[in-house]
């Protein structure tokens, strides 16, 4: 049993287990503890010395983020001397910043902007020296601005303790210390996967995507173009907030207008090709339960985890699902089967993918998804960028009437639009799956056991003229190891994985927490987001992928163009294959796996 | 290549520093190349970022070729005071060389470094393990003359 001890914060009497830190305890009372690097989704690394808080008996000051509470602790956190000390804080850090508040794409969101506003800092009060060290642009899906970054450490925190990548470190010492990769060889020759979780937890602007908004707008103002547009299931969720409505609203039909207005040509939805990745991967895992294979099947959705597994697990990789992502299979089928039913010539249309999701930007390049005989997914933007288009076109979100997509390539299940959150994916499948064992329907469609913020998710579904299929659900890459060495040990031991079916999602929360996600994301508002994607399915009138008409109805993709899942065109055009990669560089190093033929 | 360095140390992270230490010392060119730390990785199981982040922390790390005989000139007061800036600027004109460089004929390496201890013998410098004192610009030109017969 931890113990509870008596503390006074502020005057206020609060009874608290001794483990925790005085920040946490002031978080949970409502009392704001100024703060730069501590974030109450990462271990706390004392960097930034802005929480100092009086602590009763102690002469100096300490850090409310690594000082335990204690009996007895009376703790002051909003003295004069305290708001001194951290206004000479954060006057020494904007010293190096690169202080070009109006331009930066953290502007309004920056916490370091909020916090030396908030402190009333004398900006003038000492010179500017910047480090004019090179931005990192090495990467197709993150920059990296030095000058910007003020060494707090929450980027190198996330990708190695929570991600478990290894990309960024801390590196050289003193006044010259700062964050790269390693031998400065940047983002695109390190380990780094394009997960984006820096990006998210960087309290400035120093770590953004690479934006591709102003080639979006040439192609829209191209009148020779046809530009079609697909969002991923977490985007309907994730605007609201910036428009001042509730947090996880679902906005979908305001987002569909929101882009007809911007000038998109077609404005189509990934959900009907996340109804179609559960028919494509339903089928093979399918195929793989029948065949008593031991090894289990992965999802293949989520980038960040494609090239991670391509990094530290190609072992595997013949585990993992062919399927391409719901993204790429969108690009592949907008330039071959849209193209031929709208006579449209493929080489004029372009696709943009509004995701939520920094890694995609990587996987749209990828040289092997190009199976259209062009590249399915010409560019890819994420939620951050998208929120800045509608800021830049002077769209009223808030106020816009509703619209519904076009009608091709945008009709989906309330599976379809849980991909999006993770355990999505897996109930998504589940609920398809049982029906292509046993011919029946699945009754409770509701899977709660895969469903929360739970690290690992496990769960056992009896199927009828199976037996039990084992599950198991990973979100955030640290997590995805804890369950891919389970499934390597039991690989090496008997030859048996602990489970058949296995979701992966690199970002911790799923894709409503994505690396391309507004700013000031924690896992709390994360699980809001996720909560309404369940409300839109809950609602749906439609909610297993294999009921979705425009999938598998008389006139579905599947009788007018594919076939039928996991046909021929199907394995050509929605499959792919995998690589093995270096550990250190990130760089190919041979296939893994090869194209099904 | 490495394994000679790794079969003196158990594959335990507290063994990092005495391998990079082995493998700067057995490098014809006195520094840590991305393959060594990669040889590192695996046999440690440190992540090669993780890796770097000691090598940079740690000034006498290179990650840079550098010269067969690598010069630590003192920059500390005493030394200051006893015209380490004469001795400085002679090697620099010598060698033909800043500091971090190294010259062309790939013999030595320049670089400054904090007191030595040995601030009685002002101005001071160490020539890989060697300590050199009592400097003055002769003197340097002739250790330098030494050291090149040597090769």
């Amino acid at each position: 049993m931890v113990k509870t001890v008596n503390v006074w914060i502020d005057g206020n009497h609060i009874e608290a287990p001794e483990t925790m830190n005085i920040i946490e305890v002031a978080d949970k009372y409502g009392i704001h503890i100024p703060r730069l690097c501590y974030h109450p989704d990462l271990p706390p690394t004392a960097n930034c010395g802005v929480c100092v808080v009086e602590v009763s008996g102690n002469p100096l000051p300490k850090r409310a983020c690594c000082t335990p509470v204690a009996e007895g602790m009376k703790i002051s956190t909003n003295s004069r001397k305290l708001r001194s000390y951290r206004k000479t804080l954060v006057e020494m850090i904007l010293s190096n910043h690169d202080v070009t508040c109006p331009t930066c794409a953290a502007n309004n969101k920056c916490e370091l902007q909020t916090l030396a506003n908030n402190l009333g800092v004398d900006a003038e009060h000492l010179p500017q020296i910047l480090r004019k060290h090179k931005h990192d642009e090495s990467s197709v899906s993150i920059i990296r601005d030095v000058d910007k970054c003020i060494a707090c450490g929450r980027c190198v925190n996330v990708c190695n303790e929570i991600q478990t990548v290894y990309a960024l470190t801390f590196a050289d010492r003193g006044f010259e210390s700062h964050i790269d990769t390693a031998f400065a060889g940047g983002m695109a020759n390190s380990p780094c996967v394009n997960c984006g979780q820096c990006t998210v937890y960087c309290p400035t602007g120093a770590l953004r995507e690479q934006s591709e908004i102003d080639a979006v707008w040439e192609a829209i103002l191209d009148p020779d173009k046809h530009v079609i547009v697909q969002e991923a299931p977490a985007i309907r969720v994730s605007l609201a907030e910036e428009f001042g409505m509730e947090l996880g609203t679902v906005t979908v039909k305001k987002m569909y207008a929101a882009l007809r207005k911007l000038g998109f040509d077609a404005v189509m939805d990934t959900n009907f090709t996340a109804d179609l990745t559960i028919l494509e991967e339903g089928t093979e895992c399918v195929a793989k339960l029948k065949a008593g294979d031991p090894r289990p099947l992965i999802t293949s959705c989520s980038p960040g985890w494609i090239k991670f597994m391509e990094t530290y697990y190609p072992d595997l990789a013949d585990c993992v699902s062919t399927a391409k992502s719901p993204m790429s299979m969108f690009g592949v089928l907008a330039k071959t089967y849209y193209a031929e039913e709208q006579k449209l010539n493929p080489a004029k249309i372009v696709t943009v993918a509004i995701m939520p999701c920094t890694a995609k930007k990587f996987e749209a390049r990828r040289p092997e998804l190009r199976d259209s005989g062009y590249q399915d997914t010409d560019y890819v933007l994420t939620t951050r960028e998208f929120l800045r288009m509608i800021h830049e076109g002077n769209i009223d979100f808030k106020n816009l009437k509703d619209e519904d997509a076009d009608e091709n390539m945008s009709f989906y299940t309330g599976a379809g639009t849980i991909f999006g959150a993770t355990g999505g994916v897996m109930e998504a499948a589940i609920r398809s799956a049982y029906t292509l064992v046993t011919g029946e329907e699945l009754e409770a469609i509701d899977i709660t056991a895969v469903r929360g913020l739970q690290g690992v998710k496990e769960a056992t579904i009896p199927v009828p003229g199976f037996g039990d299929l084992r599950v198991a659900v990973a979100h955030g890459l640290g997590n995805a190891r804890i369950v891919m060495d389970r499934v390597r040990e039991g690989l090496a031991k008997d030859g048996v994985s602990p489970w058949h079916f296995i979701e992966i999602m690199a970002c911790p929360g799923g894709c409503v927490g994505g690396g391309g996600q507004p700013y000031g994301n924690d896992m709390a508002m994360r699980a809001r987001r996720g909560e309404g994607l369940y409300k839109e399915d809950k609602e749906m009138k439609i909610r297993k992928s294999h009921h979705n008409p425009e999938v598998m109805g008389e006139k579905g993709i599947y009788a007018r163009f594919l076939g039928s899942p996991n046909s021929p065109l199907a394995l050509k055009l929605l499959h792919t294959y995998y690589f093995k990669r270096s550990t250190s560089s990130g760089q190919v190093t041979e296939q893994a796996t090869h194209k099904h033929h | 290549m490495y394994q000679e360095i790794f079969s003196k140390y158990a594959p335990t992270k507290d063994n990092l520093i005495y391998i990079l230490h082995d493998i700067q010392d057995s490098d014809p060119q006195n520094y840590i190349s991305e393959e060594a730390v990669q040889a590192v990785s695996e046999y440690l199981k440190i992540p090669s970022n993780h890796i770097y982040g000691v090598l940079t922390f740690y000034s006498m790390y290179s990650t840079k070729p550098r010269g067969k005989y690598v010069i630590r000139l003192c920059e500390s007061p005493h030394c200051y005071i006893k015209g380490s800036e004469n001795i400085l600027r002679k090697m620099k004109n010598t060698l033909n060389v800043g500091i971090g460089e190294t010259s062309k004929d790939g013999l030595f390496t320049l670089e400054l470094c904090a007191c030595l201890g040995v601030c009685g013998n002002a101005p001071v410098m160490m020539i890989n393990d060697e300590v050199y004192g009592d400097l003055t610009e002769d003197k340097v030109n002739e250790i330098f003359a030494q050291l090149r017969e040597v090769k």
